[in-house]
């Protein structure tokens, strides 16, 4: 299985910046927690921050500041070096920063039906999230209505693949879109298609583009 | 940042503190803090560095880079009160192993630089969007109506800035 579709070098920089919203950073993270080139990619891009960091005027700390940090150090309990994961961590069916939302496997989630052969179930974020987190299972075959979108919007295919007419989108795979695009995905893999879908919280839809399927999925 | 990671060597914590504390206060002040908050958090990173530091890999980049992931995290979590558990959950994948030979760390030594040399070199405009990405902790949509700018342009600039990068480093691959 060979991952195809990245993030925009874009969205990977404001990723390594940090100021992607929860949602958004969650799937990047999960795409990276299975591509290496985007591994790869994330820790060259991290060296901007540090070289920024180097160049910006420093505010001095407060005289106590120091001591006070010093003084605390001994009740700090210090991680250990993890033992190196290997290869069998990369699985696009579970990567970790999704894993960790479900409660129990893939097999255990109380899809909710929404439309012939779609059904979704969302996943939680921080409540100062403006992003959400949802989950759809998509039937073999199931045409999702052309649609466009009212923001930032990214998917994560976990299982099953589909097409569109930027390629076709298998595990691992994510699709970074902006709110100028429209699309109509179809599923063409012989089991239903599992992807992961961010959106803009539903109050920050700008346009009835937007709209077009939010009635149908509901995000 | 090795004598602490290897000896918990408290003078040289004290080394990093001078040198990085007021950086970091700086950086969190930029995004958005207090003096007193960004004090606060600056101290926060100094203690994650001392709980983290068996986890730093000089092969992977400078102390400055992986400070400035720290710092990131405790900005995502305490400025914007989200979660960095993202970061963290990808962050120690494929770790090197501990004893980094010292081609590697004089090789991603060499790539700092070059890094550093073509943010300088970059035109304004695109160092600019930059800028306000790491260190002001703006999103895209943000820097957009900031500079008075179509989203499409932040991008763009972020994507010409990215592939400027891309090519320095290709010297050294």
């Amino acid at each position: 299985m060979k991952i195809v579709h990245h993030p925009d070098s874009a969205t990977l920089v404001s990723y390594a910046a940090g100021n992607l919203d929860e949602g958004f950073a969650t799937l990047v993270a999960a795409h990276i927690a299975s591509c290496e080139k985007c591994q790869a990619e994330l820790r060259e891009i991290e060296r901007v921050g540090g070289a920024l960091l180097d160049t910006v005027d420093a505010a001095p700390m407060s005289p106590a500041a120091l001591e006070r940090t010093l003084s605390r150090l001994d009740s700090v309990i210090v991680d250990e070096r993890p033992a190196p994961k290997v290869n069998g961590s990369r699985r696009p069916d579970f990567p970790v920063p999704l894993a960790r939302l479900l409660e129990g496997g893939l097999d255990d989630i109380a899809w909710k039906t929404v439309a012939p052969g779609v059904s979704k179930h969302p996943l939680p974020v921080s409540r100062a999230a403006r992003s959400r987190l949802t989950m759809l299972k998509i039937a073999p075959g199931t045409k999702v209505p052309d649609h466009g979108h009212g923001g930032m919007e990214l998917t994560l295919v976990i299982k099953g693949s589909y097409c569109d007419e930027f390629g076709r989108f298998g595990p691992g795979d994510l699709a970074d879109l902006d709110e100028h695009v429209e699309h109509q995905p179809v599923v063409d893999s012989p089991e239903s298609c599992i992807c992961v879908v961010a959106t803009e919280a539903p109050t920050r839809f700008k346009n009835v583009f937007g709209r077009i399927l939010q009635p149908i999925v509901g995000i | 940042m090795e004598r602490v990671a290897r000896h918990r060597d408290r003078e040289a914590f004290q080394c990093l503190f001078l040198q990085f504390g007021p950086r970091i206060k700086a950086l969190m002040m930029r995004s958005g803090s207090d003096a007193d908050m960004a004090e606060d958090l600056a101290k926060d990173v100094m203690l994650t560095l001392w709980r983290k530091a068996d986890l730093y890999a000089p092969d992977r980049g400078t102390v400055s880079a992986w400070i400035f992931t720290i710092a990131r995290n405790v900005r995502i979590d305490r400025l914007r009160r989200q979660s960095s558990r993202p970061y963290d959950d990808i962050a120690d994948l494929d770790l090197e192993s501990p004893d980094a030979g010292g081609e590697e760390v004089t090789e991603s030594n060499q790539r700092d630089r070059l890094v550093g040399e073509a943010l300088a070199e970059l035109p304004p405009d695109q160092r600019r969007v930059v800028e306000m990405s790491f260190v002001q902790d703006m999103p895209q949509a943000e820097i957009a109506s900031a500079l008075d700018l179509p989203l499409g342009t932040v991008k763009s600039r972020m994507r010409l800035a990215y592939a400027k990068l891309r090519e320095r480093l290709e010297i050294v691959k």
